[in-house]
């Protein structure tokens, strides 16, 4: 297996021989720890994608540059060719499918999570107003529940809106409000059962970059199967999130 | 910054804040302040010159020279300035490739749009491919100015016309009766007397100019803005420095930058004023002549 794939990539990059010295310009957002964060202490993207990004590109043999852009923008700024791959906490989607195109995830589904203060009623979930940051996953979810949604720019503003009373709860991946609930001393709490929404998180890449789709996709496969992907997924997010086969 | 600043989770609050405050995000909140003072010392005399071209073209005898002038002035004014901000770096950033695209690779055979992506030759790319960050970033913030001189050269195109039809009309039928041409008589009367009428509506649109810029972030520059909002978010302990949602203070601090701003151009533009209503036939001037007899 691990053969094929090196075949693969050796094969695919000798196939985009002159593309092969060129930086890849990587689009991140830098507001959504644990997946992506601006580090205090160093002033750069930190992260699971940033750590994993890296790694997908030494093995790839790319030189990898780290560009932030907010979040509305991304997908049209990928399009237009400010950089060339998004990792940005997103989750593989068909409506999203129709403008860029996906590799193979490198996260499997996982529980988004709804959080409000302690005490907060599970009936909210139904029939509230839940926070939830725009063109998410999440954001689509509670559009078809009977619940009212409030749609942030920024994850942030999602729990600020809950904090101050705007909305009732916020719906997120779980993995993001985690440390919010931990760090709050019982003030946060969540709230009813977890829920699965979409299909896995994988880079973002504009559909005619088929060449790159396969060169990452090749690599994504290698790590998988090396355990060093599971290791980094552990590593960021703890025991709890699902790991690969 | 400092040398206790290895662990901020144990110090005491002076110094944990002398930490927090000179981190590395704070350091490029900082810069960011630079950035906007440079952008308004760039884009200010750009949008002059912007301006005057368009006042020129308004005051053509040239027709279709006017009619571009009112073309501009006009569609410009009406439009919705962030509609501007969002369709000039794309499409002038696409416009550029494009021509690149034709130049560089005349033999190309694929399609440069392709569903929704847009895609020219290597070589046209702008910037270059393999250019240094700093590069990408002067050319953002290229794109910027362009953008805001655009939209605010169209206001001043329009001032800076008001102004010159508002020197006395006998001054220039005295210049002409002094033998000088169109010209000169535009050169040597109206343009040094019209600056008095023009101020006023110049320094609103300065004014105007300052209150703009946080539509920087629009264009993918980091600038205050988005740093207050990035840091005064609620930080959890995955970072160094967690604190709670502090945005309120952020933004306070943003109120009293750009007050400053304000109140500092409120103050040039006075002396500014005074400087050129000496001597003009006008209100102030007048009211200058009597308090000097």
């Amino acid at each position: 297996m691990k053969k094929l794939t090196l075949g693969l990539i050796l094969a695919a990059m000798t196939a985009t021989g002159a593309y092969a010295q060129d930086t890849l310009r990587m689009g991140s957002e830098g507001a959504y720890p644990p997946y992506n964060f601006i580090n205090d202490t160093t002033g750069e993207l930190d992260g699971f994608e940033r750590e994993l990004g890296d790694a997908i590109c030494a093995r790839a043999s790319l030189t990898c540059e780290w560009v932030i852009n907010d979040w509305d923008t991304i997908i049209p700024n990928l399009v237009s060719g400010t950089y060339d791959t998004i990792m940005a906490g997103m989750s593989i989607t068909d409506a999203r499918k129709e403008v860029i195109s996906f590799t193979q995830n490198y996260l499997l589904p996982e529980a988004s999570a709804f959080i409000g203060l302690a005490g907060t009623e599970e009936s909210v979930r139904t029939g509230g107003v839940i926070a939830a940051q725009s063109n998410t996953i999440q954001a689509g979810y509670i559009a078809e529940t009977g619940a009212n949604l409030l749609e942030f720019a920024t994850p942030d503003e999602t729990i600020a809106a809950m904090r101050n009373g705007e909305a009732d709860a916020v719906l997120a991946d779980k993995a993001f409000l985690v440390p919010y609930v931990t760090d709050s001393n019982g003030e946060l709490a969540f709230i009813g059962e977890d829920v699965l929404l979409g299909g896995g998180i994988g880079i973002g890449l504009r559909q005619s970059d088929t060449e790159l789709a396969a060169k990452l996709d090749a690599v994504i496969t290698e790590m998988k199967a090396d355990g060093s992907l599971n290791a980094m997924i552990t590593k960021w997010f703890g025991e709890e999130q699902p790991i690969f086969e | 910054m400092f040398s206790f600043c290895t662990d901020p989770s144990i110090l005491p609050d002076w110094q944990w804040f002398a930490c927090y405050l000179t981190s590395a995000t704070h350091l490029d909140f900082y810069r960011a302040f630079g950035v906007v003072l440079v952008l308004l010392a760039v884009t200010a005399p750009v949008a002059l010159g912007m301006g005057m071209a368009g006042a020129m073209a308004l005051r053509a005898r040239f027709l279709p020279l006017q009619w571009l002038g009112k073309g501009y002035v006009n569609i410009v004014r009406g439009v919705p300035d962030i509609v501007f901000f969002l369709f000039v770096p794309i499409a002038l950033g696409q416009g550029i490739e494009w021509v690149m695209h034709q130049i560089n690779c005349p033999d190309w055979d694929q399609p440069i749009r392709q569903g929704t992506d847009f895609i020219v030759c290597r070589e046209a790319k702008v910037p270059p491919v393999d250019s240094p960050v700093w590069m990408r970033d002067l050319y953002a913030f290229g794109m910027a100015v362009t953008a805001f001189a655009l939209v605010f050269g169209a206001f001043v195109a329009n001032t800076l016309h008001g102004a010159m039809m508002a020197v006395p009309r006998a001054q220039v039928e005295t210049a002409e009766a002094y033998g000088m041409t169109r010209r000169q008589a535009f050169r040597r009367i109206v343009l040094p007397q019209m600056w008095v009428y023009a101020l006023p509506g110049l320094s609103n649109i300065w004014q105007i100019l300052i209150k703009a810029t946080p539509l920087l972030f629009l264009l993918g520059i980091q600038d205050v803005v988005y740093w207050a909002r990035e840091l005064g978010g609620q930080k959890t302990s995955i970072f160094t420095y967690p604190h709670p949602d502090w945005r309120m203070w952020y933004f306070l601090a943003l109120l009293c930058f750009y007050l400053f701003l304000t109140w500092a151009s409120e103050r040039v533009f006075g002396w500014l004023g005074a400087r050129l209503s000496h001597g003009q036939a006008t209100a102030a001037g007048e009211r200058q002549r009597r308090a000097a007899a």
